[in-house]
């Protein structure tokens, strides 16, 4: 982004505070701008044909540093890049890192089916969303352009992720086109042999490509000049990701290279960056030390200016580290991450179902409230305030006490005695040490459930309804 | 041709700490490891970084609830930790030991400061590289116990874990410059709070810039790794630009992703979730990607549990070294 404040942006818009933007005045929609939490068409004025020179400029004033380029098409189609700092406390990293892993055209039509299925279906619950795979990549290891078109093929019509189409023969590109030329695949790769041929191709089907250059940044960057002339800038760069010793430092150098000059102004270079963390099978020889290094290499680009990513290993102990990391780097730092204090209702609960106490840590609160709706529990869950701290810490740290407790029953309107049958309360197995201050805060009948709530439903079975005294 | 600069203002060295001691300065250490001295963040092409990562292994004065694929390394030793301190340093390449006296806790066993001081001296004894000294976390007993501690360690240049703002951290910073130790600054995410404890020790408490470490909090990946981050990131860039409160060496309780239920548990809890896979297979990958996302956030020193988490580390962390 050129500009950096709320002032230089403002003076572009209409200026009559109208508000349709959703926004009190115009000086306050500038401020999401420049915090890129509201978009520029968000002012409807703006559209009007008498501002359109200004909704030009302050566009390209606007425009991330990184180029953004998008991949596939419909619901699952990713975007990448589009950022416009080097550190994510500076505001936050947009459009996280795509993965994609690989699928080849010799594999046995019922394991390339199951394969992909297993790519597209992955899913982890996570903070009140499922955590999920982004793309297919699909390798020629054949050199032969039919076999890799019918392969293609299959896959679209197994799932509809976006594509990478590999190979570095543009026959062979083409034949993949072909079957995929509505899905907007990613090419990869134009290299300094084939160039030509696959700009051609990258300009007839209108589809981004990526330009390898392994660690030779001066040809990546004439390369990338070259295309930009020629009348795309839907790129994203591979400078090579070599797995190991020295090699892979450098690999790490190229990255940080590329990416600061983009964020820095150099526009001839600002484009998404790729690693092939699979290339850790070429240096690992059993399969968990491989998918270990690959997913070390996959981490540190996640972490280092990495957009775009094809890897190999589809075993669980690869693809959750790899999807938490992404999640944990593109995370919002600015956005809250306490839910509001209050009773929520899990399943449908009545007067005899249980009330659990629990925090308004979003963390803890998802992880309770999805261990609870899963096993299909009916109950009530209340959320503490704990100033958005976790259950452990809550104790630990004095937020969560009895007295904090009882002040949250009354608070929420919820009467112990009347809504329910039996005026018990159940404690986080990790706040035992609360149950008699609890007991005696509130009146009620306080029994202690397990350290884990994971472990809820099987304590449930044994324990609930409780033994009348 | 493509040119890019490297970043002018970090122009402030972070601070450069020693520990452990050789009989020359008074120690019985067979070797030293030194923390600090970057120009840049970790692996940056603008400066050479001039010191590795160093890995401290966890153990503990009494058997204590771990996640199995970690306890199943140390069953023989769970009862000594001697032979502990001896095993991890001779099986799994640990570059240090770190004791943690976590029986000294009333609400545990109350172990008295003095027999704990036992253990140290026994480990001491045991392995010939640096340690660390830990408390139990508890606030009340912790300063006498590591005052203890570092009285029986008296010139082997240990690192004392820790000094908080919530306990007094005076008599721990006392113990550690009357017994040439180093002390380890810890705050619970939260730079600010860093800043001014870091402060205190420096001023109030006259502890000398070369005998500090940070430890700003670890959490695990999945359960706060995002704060921990950045927090850390943004210590070592204040520190590089010149805040000299907070140029110091960093470390890491990593041992903490095994707190994530991704490490330890069977099977997901959930039923929509697709199968997580093997456990054994989960728990070290997620000490490693948390200790190693910390590392590319200026972290030094790592204290860590499983050997597999432990060698993958260090071979990536010697790899972006160089
Ligand atoms: C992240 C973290 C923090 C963060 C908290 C961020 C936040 N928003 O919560 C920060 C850095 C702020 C923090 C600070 C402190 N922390 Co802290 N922290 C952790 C850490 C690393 C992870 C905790 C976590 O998020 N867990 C994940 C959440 C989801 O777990 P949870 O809330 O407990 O929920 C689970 C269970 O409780 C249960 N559950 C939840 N609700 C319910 C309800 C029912 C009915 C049932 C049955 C079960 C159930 O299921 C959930 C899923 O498993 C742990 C160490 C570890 N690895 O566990 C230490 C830890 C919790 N912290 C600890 C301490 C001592 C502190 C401090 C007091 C340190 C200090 N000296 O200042 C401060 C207190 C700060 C405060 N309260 O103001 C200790 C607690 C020791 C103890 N048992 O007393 C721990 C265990 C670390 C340690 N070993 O020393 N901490
Ligand atoms: S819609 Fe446009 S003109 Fe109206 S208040 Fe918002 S920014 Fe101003």
């Amino acid at each position: 982004m050129k500009i950096n404040s709320p002032l230089e942006a403002y003076r572009y818009l209409p200026g009559t505070n109208c508000g349709e933007c959703g926004e009190q005045t115009c000086m306050a929609f500038a401020a999401h701008l420049i915090d890129r939490s509201k978009k520029l068409t968000d002012c409807t004025p703006m559209l009007e044909q008498k501002f359109s020179k200004k909704l030009k400029d302050l566009q390209a004033l606007l425009a991330p540093e990184i180029r953004e380029v998008e991949i596939g098409v419909g619901e699952k189609a990713v975007k990448i890049g589009g950022d416009d700092v080097l550190y994510r406390h500076r505001l936050t990293f947009f459009d996280p890192t795509a993965l994609a892993y690989d699928v080849w055209d010799t594999m046995p039509e019922n394991e390339l089916v199951e394969r992909v299925k297993k790519i597209h279906d992955f899913k982890k619950f996570y903070v009140g969303n499922f955590l999920t795979l982004d793309m297919v990549a699909v390798r020629c290891v054949s050199k032969d352009p039919k076999k890799f078109a019918d392969t293609v093929k299959k896959v679209i019509g197994t799932t509809d992720l976006p594509l990478i189409l590999c190979s570095f023969d543009p026959e062979v590109l083409k034949a993949g086109l072909e079957v995929a030329k509505d899905k907007n695949p990613l090419l990869y790769a134009a290299n300094k042999d084939n160039w030509q041929q696959v700009a051609d191709l990258a300009l007839e089907y209108n589809v981004p490509v990526t330009l390898f250059s392994p660690d030779d940044l001066d040809t990546l960057k004439s390369l990338a000049v070259t295309f930009a002339k020629m009348g795309t800038e839907k790129l994203v760069l591979d400078p090579g990701t070599f797995p190991s010793g020295k090699d892979l430092k450098k690999t790490f150098t190229n990255f940080l290279k590329i990416r600061r000059a983009g964020v820095e102004g150099d526009r001839d270079i600002a484009y998404p960056i790729m690693a092939v963390p699979l290339t850790a099978w070429m240096v690992q020889d059993d399969a968990v030390s491989a998918s270990y290094w690959e997913t070390v290499i996959a981490s540190i680009f996640t972490i280092k200016y990495g957009d775009v990513m094809i890897m190999h290993s589809i075993e669980p102990y690869a693809l959750l580290p790899q999807l938490h990391i992404r999640d944990t780097i593109y995370t919002d730092p600015r956005k809250p991450v306490s839910v509001q204090p209050a009773m929520y209702k899990v399943g449908t609960p009545d007067k005899d179902s249980p009330v659990l106490v629990t925090t308004n840590f979003a963390l803890t609160y998802y992880t309770v409230e999805s261990d609870l709706a899963s096993s299909k529990v009916n109950c009530f869950l209340w959320a503490i305030d704990t100033d958005g701290i976790g259950v452990e810490a809550a104790v630990a740290g004095g937020q969560l006490t009895a007295a904090k407790i009882k002040k949250g029953i009354e608070d929420s309107g919820f009467d112990l005695k009347n809504d329910t049958t039996h005026n018990t309360i159940v404690l986080p197995g990790l706040a035992a040490r609360l149950q008699g201050d609890v007991e005696d805060e509130t009146g009620a009948r306080v029994m202690v459930g397990p350290a884990d709530s994971g472990r809820l439903p099987g304590w449930m079975e044994k324990n609930w309804p409780p033994k009348a005294k | 041709k493509f040119e890019v600069a490297s970043v002018k203002n970090w122009t402030n060295p972070i601070q450069e700490v020693t520990l452990g001691a050789t009989s020359g300065d008074g120690g019985s250490r067979k070797s030293t490891i030194t923390l600090g001295g970057e120009n840049a963040l970790p692996y940056y092409f603008d400066a050479e970084m001039p010191h590795r990562n160093y890995i401290t292994m966890d153990v503990f004065d009494m058997p204590i609830g771990m996640a199995k694929a970690v306890k199943s390394n140390y069953d023989d030793v769970i009862n000594d930790p001697a032979e502990w301190a001896k095993k991890v340093v001779r099986d799994f390449n640990a570059d240090m030991v770190t004791i943690h006296l976590i029986s000294t806790d009333p609400l545990i066993k109350d172990t008295s400061a003095r027999d704990a001081a036992k253990v140290v001296e026994d480990v001491l004894q045991a392995v010939d590289v640096p340690i660390v000294i830990g408390g139990s976390g508890n606030p009340q007993k912790d300063p006498e116990v590591l005052e203890k501690a570092a009285e029986a360690a008296a010139g082997e240049r240990v690192l004392l874990a820790s000094a908080s703002l919530n306990l007094d951290y005076e008599r721990i910073a006392k113990a550690a410059i009357n017994n040439g130790h180093v002390v380890l600054s810890w705050t619970q995410l939260e730079i600010n709070a860093q800043k001014e404890l870091n402060r205190k020790l420096m001023k109030q408490c006259n502890v000398p810039r070369d005998s500090i470490i940070m430890d700003p909090t670890t959490a695990a990946l999945g359960y706060g790794l995002d704060y921990a981050y950045s927090n850390m990131e943004r210590i070592r860039l204040a520190g590089l630009m010149g805040d000299d409160e907070l140029t110091f060496p960093m470390s890491s309780g990593t041992t903490n992703a095994w707190g994530a239920r991704e490490a330890w548990m069977v099977s997901s809890p959930l039923a929509q979730d697709s199968e997580w896979g093997p456990r054994e297979y989960r728990g070290p990958i997620w000490e490693i990607v948390t200790g190693l996302a910390l590392s590319l956030a200026g972290n030094d020193m790592f204290m860590m549990m499983h050997p597999t988490s432990v060698q993958v580390l260090k071979e990536i962390t010697q790899t972006l070294y160089g």
